[in-house]
């Protein structure tokens, strides 16, 4: 057995006594006591999430711009303005899904991409692969020398401030999905990110790994609470966010995975993937459920790989779980083409079939309650 | 570190077995499973009347995080089912042990001798 990794956080963790779980080979906090309590902080106020398993990579040189034209699946030319991130697929030559990543432009030779804790050994040898094969030249630098501090929920902005007052001048104006990069003494040169896996407002914060457990317990004493991976999986899935490995993988199309939008086949750039993606199309379609209740009761929880049956044949449930918001059980499906918003189909949970009704995602959008 | 009561029997599946003064005996899970489990958003217990033997499956207990099945720990007749944990299963991550599930009037051939007393399960989860 191989030791367990650890953030710079994981004597934090530790003294705040969490549950701390294996996960992908990290030593993590899965809970620091409730995982609903942790889940309703970040929808009602703020919470804070040590995100510092994912790993940075710099990629610096001339031909920044066109490496990441060809590597990536989303339309690189938004990346426009300094700071302003893109979330895309990383995919191989048959179109299934490497990895899902964020990357940050800064300038045309300084692009900053955070990609998965589980597969950045996987992307790193395949962006070497791609920038040795066709020359662009440039220079790619995993930075495990950041943590990062994911802060979210309603409250999450102003109270960073509270903690950075000296960054709030050029985080304020921060749209979602862009970054400044700023230094705030003593934490030293931070790049904060108006993203998150939420669905509520926040910062995403790239920190010294020297630093970030000062900066976590400044965090705390402004009132953010600590919470663990528990709370971010069932965010995400109301927020109808992909988790990579559960909901996409290299053997499934971004088309099957609900990540069409994230897609640029709209201009003629070629990229990795491309032509796979075009051959094949959209096979299946990407769909919520909310388990029914008969009598107000639900009859379990829906989970990964349960059977769901349609009408149009059968789909398999890649992500689902309690929703803490909705007080109902929440899934995604992939689901044969055909299923419409509205249906009813049949979810296998054990020896029963329980109906679930199909909707669109997200469910959960800032604190509100979407899907019903 | 979890409660691990003096009283009570376990089983290596972390259930907690109390035997009644009439000799039926009263089945839950353990401080230390709810702990691991996480926040209980849904329970399944078995019918009254349902003969059962060790380690059959009767039961779910589901989390946020995980489904859990609960194995029968003694062989007999399920004779009480506490159906109001349904309606509340956080009860079981507030008291473990005040949280029953069922309770068994025991086989003929029952016998409690293979469950864990409480130093024996106190070493289990370390």
């Amino acid at each position: 057995m191989t030791e367990l990794k650890h953030t710079p956080l994981n004597a934090t963790h530790r003294a705040l006594n969490a549950r701390m779980v294996d996960f992908g080979g990290w030593d993590m906090p899965v809970n620091y006591g409730s995982q609903i309590d942790e889940h309703q902080a970040v929808r009602g106020d703020a919470g804070m999430f040590d995100v510092s398993h994912m790993c940075v990579v710099d990629f610096t040189g001339a031909r920044a711009r066109a490496f990441f034209e060809y590597a990536i699946a989303n339309n690189v030319g938004k990346l426009q303005t300094p700071g302003r991130a893109l979330y895309s697929c990383l995919l191989n030559e048959h179109g299934g899904v490497i990895d899902d990543l964020i990357v940050y432009f800064f300038s045309d030779d300084f692009f900053r991409v955070v990609v998965n804790a589980g597969t950045a050994e996987k992307d790193i040898a395949w962006f070497n692969r791609l920038n040795a094969e066709h020359g662009f030249g440039l220079a790619i630098t995993p930075r495990r020398d950041f943590a990062i501090v994911a802060v979210q929920g309603p409250n999450a902005r102003a109270k960073v401030w509270q903690v950075l007052p000296s960054a709030r001048d050029a985080t304020e104006p921060l749209k979602p999905f862009n970054a400044a990069q700023v230094s705030v003494p003593p934490y030293g040169d931070l790049t904060i990110a108006r993203t998150g896996y939420t669905g509520e407002d926040g910062f995403e914060i790239i920190v010294p790994a020297a630093q970030v457990a000062p900066f976590w317990q400044a965090l705390q004493a402004a009132g953010v609470r600590p919470c663990g991976l528990g709370a971010r999986d069932t965010l995400r899935l109301e927020a109808g966010m992909n988790l990579y490995g559960q909901d996409m993988d290299e053997e499934v199309s971004p088309l099957d995975a609900g990540l069409a939008w994230t897609v640029d086949l709209a201009s003629d750039r070629p990229f990795v993937g491309r032509d796979a993606l075009e051959r094949d199309g959209a096979r299946q379609d990407f769909v919520g459920l909310i388990l029914q209740k008969e009598n107000g009761k639900a009859g379990g929880v829906l989970r990964a790989h349960q059977k769901v049956r349609t009408p149009h044949g059968e789909g398999e449930i890649t992500s689902g779980t309690f929703s803490p918001s909705m007080q109902e059980s929440i899934a995604f499906a992939r689901v044969p083409k055909g299923v419409r918003v509205g249906d009813i189909v049949q979810v296998q949970i054990r020896d029963k079939a329980l109906p679930a009704s199909v909707v669109k995602l997200p469910f959960v959008r800032n604190g509100k309650v979407l899907a019903a | 570190m979890s409660n691990v009561p003096a009283d009570l029997k376990y089983t290596e599946e972390h259930e907690w077995v109390r035997t009644e003064a009439d000799g039926t005996v009263t089945v839950g899970i353990t401080d230390h499973a709810q702990e691991t489990l996480g926040d209980i958003v849904f329970l399944e217990l078995p019918a009254v009347g349902k003969a059962i033997t060790v380690g059959d499956a009767i039961g779910v207990v589901e989390s946020v995080k995980a489904a859990s099945d609960i194995y029968s720990p003694v062989s007999g007749e399920i004779v009480a089912v506490n159906e109001a944990l349904v309606d509340t299963p956080d009860a079981v991550n507030q008291d473990a042990y005040a949280s029953w599930l069922f309770k068994v009037k025991l086989g003929a051939s029952a016998s409690l001798d293979k469950l864990l007393d409480a130093d024996g399960y106190q070493k289990l989860v370390g």
